[in-house]
């Protein structure tokens, strides 16, 4: 047997950093003084996820330095670390920050605030920034996993509410599913070509001609979109999204429709492009009716929803539809208009998950877009707020949502298709009415009785720089751009 | 030769009867039962293939802990099986319809079955022969050194599945009287008793 | 490897030593029909199973064929101080059960993970040594977790 070489660690040093913190925060919380939902618990539960949140910082901070431009592999190739990787690490590190800020006050109003909640999302970062560094089968399997592990933990974190344990249930018993899809899927895949490795696939699949390519492989290859679809909740596989966000507590929805969705397009990016890039006609035309379906979804099914939870869960689908044109387009400028609206589709989304976080009465959380009514007289500046992230999301100009959809739009025309680009208009037009709707609500309706005007501190932060980053960013358009170009190309190799 | 042949048909027939008792027992308890003898010989397929490490785990992993918690579960719920498969009729008919298309789907690919070109090249650490190494010494030197990524990744998820155990069933009980074993040997004599002279004929 | 025994019939191990799980004597010696060799070693298992099976059928079946078969409502109904039964014998189950089962699972797995790692140290020398301490040290801040948390405790 030859002796194996000990690994090159330093590519992977910000997920030992993530995972060393938050091992060392798990065991500085469970040694204070814990009394039952009292105080001492409540102040536990602020330092840890203050830690938790520098953590994430530190973490940041070592993956936009550690890594040159170039593409480096370690673990014997399994772990892959490029201009792609960072871009999405960076990307789900601010989202998972955030999502622990604004779930403090949450948490502490259920009562249900632990300290085990910041280190599950640290450990759920963990999980996504393997995922997004994969290139084996089976590391894709193993961060997969456990990002999803965490995600079942927090989604039923409020385990005396019927409605967040259902969550957490369906979450997970769909979630096995689809796993369980992935895996047969892989295991196709690996009879075809005989490695899980991305890398040997894309030769072993590159050598064979077309016609050569056997059925098998192909339905390998769709059955793994098949569990990848269902991370990212694209239709058809979205029927859990709409119950487990409504149900899950609303900063774990929040984390939910950011920072799993980026990891799992990442991923989905990452192995059609890199193992499957020489079958590209072959699932170009899956990844094609997914697309339309998620956006026409998106558009018609929240047009009836009451629940503001509920119409985010569609929105998301819907969003999810127009981010897969650039992927079906195939090419660089593509992947560059998906990267670019995974970006704005993140600080759009948890700007507006602020915002609902905000909507409460008397002490309760509220949740009926009618509840919303008035809100305008009784705190303009949430109405502000919102109004900027729902035009966001309709994908208005001059707000940051509509620069999304133009590079998309542009690459899905520039490639020749037409059809899609003009599909992915109208139902942006139509998904608009829904999110105008609730601005009309805020500013023309009349409210019976007002929502509470306290919001906590680090809510109200985040929530402002979301917006003013929404609203200011086509003047600034740029640094996002240049990283995206340059993550797009090192993904075809450039 | 002959002796592995039977052996093998005896545990295939064995298992997809018993796993087909599985889903047509009328009592919970009892298909549970029938789901850990089909794990008993899905172990025996495995050592009849050489991969005896597989086979010990089924039995130790899947029957000694997944089926006991199936067990627990079956047990918990009071399920009443009859109401269950009330709508078994109605959805057959779709069922079916899944179930044919599937299995043409696999016996397509089965049948049309190729390899790519280099797969037999690209095969990564090919584990030698079973006249070498047997299967527990041949997972061992590569798991903890090749795959060293993937084993390491496990542990953080068999962590996360801990905390999260913690964290959704565990439950302080109001009133229950606990033991702090260390308050309990750290008692010093000073703290329980106490001398006091006593002038003889008086009390305390 | 030293050259080891020929596994001949006539050096065949005792039925007690053959269940012992794990074979880390390699069954070389004749090429070719290694895996003869090595399910040869099982088959002391096998006639355990069939002799443990037949033993079950046949106080199952004596049963049946020996005691009279007359069964009666009264008779086969539960037993419950002569009244008819009140309800279900069932309680709510408690969860506390659950969890530890859960607990078990996970250290059985962290102790399948060891079963290789032990055969094999020899090959994997130091570096082998040292990812299974990591991993051993993961799961023990998950122990230290739980036992603090009072998971550990029944009450």
């Amino acid at each position: 047997m030859p002796t194996a070489e000990f690994p090159n660690l330093f590519p992977a040093l910000p997920e030992i950093f993530l995972l060393v913190a938050a091992m060392a925060l798990l065991m500085f919380g469970v040694f204070r003084k814990d009394d039952e939902a009292g105080p001492a618990r409540v102040r536990c539960s602020r330092i840890v996820a203050r830690l938790c949140i520098l953590a994430l910082l530190c973490a940041l901070i070592l993956v936009v330095t550690m890594n040159g431009s170039d593409r480096v592999t370690t673990f014997n190739g399994m772990f892959v670390v490029d201009r792609f990787a960072v871009y999405f690490k960076v990307l789900i590190l601010i989202s998972s920050a955030l999502s622990i800020l604004i779930a403090q006050d949450y948490l502490e109003v259920h009562r249900v605030a632990r300290f085990e909640f910041p280190v599950l999302v640290v450990l759920a970062s963990v999980g996504m920034m393997l995922m997004v560094s994969a290139n084996d089968l089976m590391a894709l399997y193993l961060g997969l996993e456990m990002q999803s592990l965490s995600l079942y933990i927090i989604a039923s974190f409020q385990r005396d509410d019927q409605r967040s344990v259902e969550a957490g249930l369906k979450y997970f018993v769909l979630s096995a599913l689809a796993s369980g899809m992935l895996l047969y899927g892989s295991s196709l895949i690996y009879g075809f070509t005989g490695t899980t490795s991305f890398d040997a696939m894309a030769g072993a699949l590159a050598a064979a001609p077309g016609e050569a390519v056997s059925l098998g492989a192909l339905i390998g290859i769709v059955f793994i979109l098949a569990g990848l679809a269902f991370k990212i909740s694209a239709v058809p596989f979205h029927m859990w999204t709409p119950d487990v966000y409504e149900g899950a507590p609303t900063p774990v929805t929040a984390f939910f429709a950011v920072a799993p969705k980026l990891a799992a397009i990442a991923l989905l990016l990452r192995v059609m492009m890199e193992p499957f890039g020489a079958l590209t006609v072959q699932w170009q035309q899956v990844i094609v009716f997914i697309s339309v379906a998620s956006m026409a979804l998106g558009a018609y099914a929240a047009i009836g929803q009451s629940n503001i939870k509920r119409l985010m869960a569609y929105s998301s689908i819907g969003h999810v539809g127009y981010a897969l044109i650039g992927l079906a387009v195939g090419n660089e400028a593509g992947v560059r208009g998906v990267l670019i609206y995974m970006a704005i589709y993140l600080f759009m989304n948890i700007g507006a998950f602020t915002c609902i976080l905000s909507m409460r009465r008397r002490g309760q959380m509220v949740v009926g877009i009618n509840d919303l009514a008035g809100v305008s007289k009784s705190n303009p500046m949430l109405a502000l707020a919102l109004a900027i992230f729902m035009f966001s999301l309709a994908g208005i100009p001059p707000l940051a949502g509509f620069f999304g959809k133009l590079y998309i739009f542009l690459a899905a025309v520039q490639a020749g298709y037409f059809t899609l680009a003009i599909i992915g208009v109208l139902t942006s037009v139509v998904g608009a009415f829904y999110y105008i709707r609730i601005v009309k609500v805020m500013y023309f309706d009349e409210a019976e009785e007002v929502l509470d005007r306290r919001m906590d501190r680090p809510t109200a932060l985040v929530m402002a720089a979301t917006g003013i980053l929404i609203a200011i960013f086509f003047i600034i358009p740029d640094p996002l751009l240049s990283q995206a170009q340059a993550a797009a190309q090192s993904l075809f190799g450039g | 030769m002959i002796f592995q042949a039977l052996a093998f048909y005896l545990f295939a027939l064995v298992a997809v009867g018993s796993a087909v008792m599985v889903i047509s027992s009328r009592n919970p308890v009892h298909a549970v039962l029938f789901l850990i003898l089909t794990f008993f010989n899905a172990a025996a397929l495995f050592i009849l293939m050489g991969a005896e490490f597989l086979g010990m785990i089924l039995v130790i992993v899947y029957v000694g802990a997944v089926a006991v918690m199936f067990l627990f579960v079956v047990m918990m719920l009071d399920i009443n099986f009859a109401e269950l498969r009330q709508g078994f009729l109605r959805y057959l008919p779709i069922g079916a319809v899944v179930g044919l298309v599937l299995l043409a789907e696999l016996l397509v690919v089965l049948g049309g079955w190729t390899f790519a070109p280099d797969a037999s090249a690209s095969v990564q650490s090919p584990a030698p022969g079973l006249e070498q190494v047997t299967n527990t010494r041949a997972l061992g030197l590569l798991i903890y050194t090749h795959y060293l990524f993937l084993f390491q990744g496990a542990g953080i998820i068999l962590l996360i599945a801990m905390i999260g155990a913690i964290v959704l069933t565990l439950r302080r009980r109001e009133g229950a009287r606990r033991q702090d074993i260390a308050a309990q040997v750290a008692r010093r004599p000073a703290d329980s008793v106490e001398v006091r002279k006593v002038p003889s004929g008086r009390g305390v | 490897m030293v050259g080891t025994d020929d596994p001949a019939p006539a050096a065949r191990p005792s039925l007690w030593v053959a269940v012992a799980c794990f074979n880390s004597r390699p069954p070389v010696g004749r090429k070719g029909i290694a895996v003869e060799a090595f399910l040869s070693d099982y088959v002391p298992i096998f006639i355990f199973l069939a002799i443990a099976i037949a033993v079950a059928a046949m106080a199952i079946v004596a049963s049946y064929i020996v005691a009279p078969q007359n069964p009666d409502v009264d008779k086969v109904s539960a037993y419950e101080c002569g009244f008819d039964a009140f309800e279900d014998a069932r309680r709510q189950f408690d969860v506390r059960f659950y969890l530890v089962a859960i607990l078990f699972i996970i250290f059985d797995l962290e102790v399948a993970f060891l079963f290789p790692w032990a055969i094999s140290l020899g090959e994997i020398g130091m570096f082998g040594f040292w990812s299974m301490m990591v991993f051993l040290a993961i799961l023990t801040i998950g122990f230290i977790y739980e036992w603090r948390k009072g998971a550990l405790e029944w009450e």
